[in-house]
């Protein structure tokens, strides 16, 4: 292995590349130095996500959140699973621990709504994001901070009608979950057009591809695709090349790849659900409840999207997608 | 008849002489080949757009890219051995060329062979473990496959801070590199991925390999009966050594598709693709004990999953219904795959 490594090291240093990679990207980094503006007792709050993973989108609401927690003087804890009832396991350890908030996603509401029960009752005050809209206020949680799935949708086909698509193609990449469904129902419901459902197996890039593809060639008049997570739109863009097809691709949810695509043109618009913002958001507010016993939203959810991103809007957010916080 | 004891009775089938068609009854593949022309008709049958060539170009690019890794999947089941960490063996290695690349700001050609070295490396220690500990390869290479989804995402925050790998379209030796990988070429208006090309030559020295060396004797024969192979002679260690670096090797070539088409790699991917190659493998005529198959049965059995999996959406079937659909057509092609084999070993 050390031999390995050493050729390696000396393989890279004859064969260096002078353009890209990481010495670029530090050239580019201006530090930004973050530390805590309040001086508030040091309080613990624990957020327990459905993420699966390694998923971009909650790396950047992690992101958002540990951001805050450095602002607001705050012990951050975080964890996540996407089985429903190890969801909830997790949310009783930070009971357990006697954290001073709770923040929760209830993607699965059945599983979790027990043991959020038992936070509440507990005295921890909880803040509910991403998903769980309806139940957040009925399961006792503080306020919700997220996204309305289905009105991210309708946003989606008043932008497709606006484009003067119509016949649009909604790429699901996980069979059976609510909330994609919800988006797509949506978007099926304001645009003027048809669209049909298309579902792929998210785990398999190749294979998300070659379906896109198979689709594009089966039906010619498909004049959009919409993906619901940022990297599929790459893979649809591939798909739409090689099946010759003129569809527009716009996705939902935003990275650097989808950044630059939009600059460039390869892609119309991507809806954006701000993750960033709702990690940020929870924290601050549950600090803000801690501090001054506020609360935001009326007992209504804090939305924190859709937002309709095209080429002006992504010149000026390509810098934040390239740090993974938009 | 068992697999068992299918392979001693076998091995003298390739120095008698016997009649062509009798030699073809006798292959491992021909139920699949039977099975695959089925689902051909059935898909030309009930989707219009099947039988383009365009059409046909995305089923091919869908089977190579599993074929690709079932080829030697399938070898290593003829062996007799598992590899549950193949799928996410492919994102490993597609992560540590990048990584490599960007990291050192390299040229992406120094990331791809470091990325070599590595996923041999990983192949040989799944190889060694086994033949060192005389676990199961289920064991082992679960172990290996649970390390290595916790490395591919560990190891990717840690570095890059996302889970996601920086985008390296940008440097020294990446077209290069793309067109090896992950280009497309066009024949006769048809667009063709790269891919296939790799496919069919990792087939065909899989089978040379299988038929035409000692080496794939040796494979048959510790596929069958290790400790009787042992006895005769065959390296029995060095053979399953051999057989998870030929894993190994496929994963690497996946792992740089998948990083050349895209450019970035989500350190999640992967998982639950291994399941896929080895279906392959089986739908292929490979027997789940060992000792019999083929690595042409393998690109067949690909392509069936190719065809069932892009069928469905040429047939612009109720998508709600997609996996139903896709697991009733796999397993009507291996029943009669089976049913072809019986009725060919009734006949020899």
């Amino acid at each position: 292995m050390g031999a390995v490594l050493a050729v390696a090291l000396v393989a890279s240093l004859a064969g260096c590349s002078s353009t890209g990679g990481k010495r670029a990207e530090e050239r580019a980094a201006a530090a930004a130095e973050g530390r805590a503006a309040v001086n508030t007792p040091r309080w613990t709050f624990a957020m327990v996500t459905h993420s699966g993973d390694g998923d971009t989108f909650w790396d950047i609401v992690q992101k958002g959140a540990e951001q805050a927690a450095l602002k607001d003087n705050i012990n951050f804890l975080y964890s996540h699973n996407d089985e429903g009832n190890q969801q909830a396991q997790l949310v009783q350890t930070a009971i357990d621990k006697k954290v001073d908030g709770l923040i929760v996603s209830l993607a699965k509401p059945d599983a979790m709504k027990a043991v959020v029960a038992k936070a509440v009752k507990a005295g921890i005050p909880v803040v509910t994001v991403n998903s769980g809209s309806a139940e957040s206020k009925e399961f006792g949680a503080l306020t919700h901070i997220g996204q309305d799935e289905a009105i991210a949708g309708e946003a989606v086909g008043d932008e497709l009608n606006g484009r003067g698509r119509k016949k649009a193609l909604c790429v699901l990449h996980e069979q059976g979950n609510v909330g994609h469904e919800q988006r797509c129902a949506g978007a099926k419901k304001t645009f003027d057009g048809t669209m049909q459902n298309l579902y792929v197996d998210g785990t398999n890039m190749p294979d998300v591809t070659a379906s896109i593809e198979a689709k594009l060639q089966s039906d010619k008049s498909i004049d959009a695709v919409v993906t619901l997570g940022a990297p599929f739109a790459d893979a649809a863009v591939q798909a739409k090349r090689t099946a010759g097809s003129k569809a527009e691709i716009d996705t939902f949810d935003l990275n650097a790849k989808v950044a630059t695509g939009l600059q460039s043109d390869k892609l119309g618009f991507a809806v954006d659900q701000q993750p960033y913002l709702q990690g940020y958001q929870a924290v601050d507010l549950l600090w803000l409840y801690r501090y001054n016993r506020n609360v935001l939203g009326g007992g209504l959810p804090v939305l924190t999207g859709p937002q309709v991103i095209t080429k002006d809007d992504a010149d000026a957010l390509a810098d934040y997608t390239e740090r993974g916080t938009r | 008849m068992s697999g068992s004891t299918a392979a001693p009775d076998r091995p003298d089938e390739r120095l008698v002489r016997t009649s062509p068609l009798r030699k073809l009854l006798g292959r491992p593949e021909l139920g699949s080949v039977v099975g695959a022309v089925a689902v051909f008709l059935f898909f030309t049958i009930v989707a219009d757009s099947f039988l383009q060539a365009s059409s046909l170009g995305t089923v091919l690019y869908a089977a190579s890219v599993l074929g690709i890794m079932a080829a030697p999947v399938a070898l290593l089941m003829i062996g007799g051995e598992f590899d549950l960490s193949a799928g996410v063996l492919v994102t490993s290695s597609a992560l540590i060329s990048s990584m490599f690349s960007y990291q050192m700001t390299a040229n992406v050609w120094v990331g791809v062979l470091v990325s070599l070295l590595v996923t041999l490396a990983i192949g040989a220690f799944n190889g060694f473990m086994l033949t060192r500990t005389k676990l199961p390869s289920f064991i082992i290479t679960l172990g290996t496959f649970l390390m290595l989804t916790g490395l591919n995402l560990g190891f990717t925050k840690l570095i890059s801070g996302t889970v996601s790998t920086k985008a390296i379209g940008d440097m020294e030796g990446f077209d290069s590199a793309h067109a090896l990988f992950a280009s497309t070429l066009t024949l006769g208006g048809v667009e063709l991925k790269v891919t296939i090309l790799w496919w069919i030559a990792l087939v065909a020295v899989a089978t040379w390999i299988l038929l035409r060396t000692r080496f794939g004797n040796w494979i048959f024969a510790v596929g069958g009966e290790a400790d009787a192979a042992r006895a005769v002679g065959v390296p029995v260690i060095r053979t399953r050594i051999g057989l998870y670096l030929g894993v190994a090797f496929a994963a690497w070539v996946s792992g740089q598709h998948l990083l050349f088409s895209y450019d970035v790699v989500q350190s999640g991917e992967g998982v639950g693709n291994e399941l896929t190659y080895i279906i392959a493998a089986v739908i292929g005529g490979c027997l789940i004990t060992g000792g019999y198959g083929s690595a042409i049965g393998s690109a067949v059995g690909a392509f069936i999953f190719g065809m069932t999996s892009k069928g469905i959406v040429y047939a612009e079937w109720n998508p709600d219904w997609f996996k139903f659909f896709l697991g009733a057509m796999l397993l009507l092609a291996t029943l009669l795959n089976a049913w072809v084999r019986k009725r060919a070993e009734a006949t020899t």
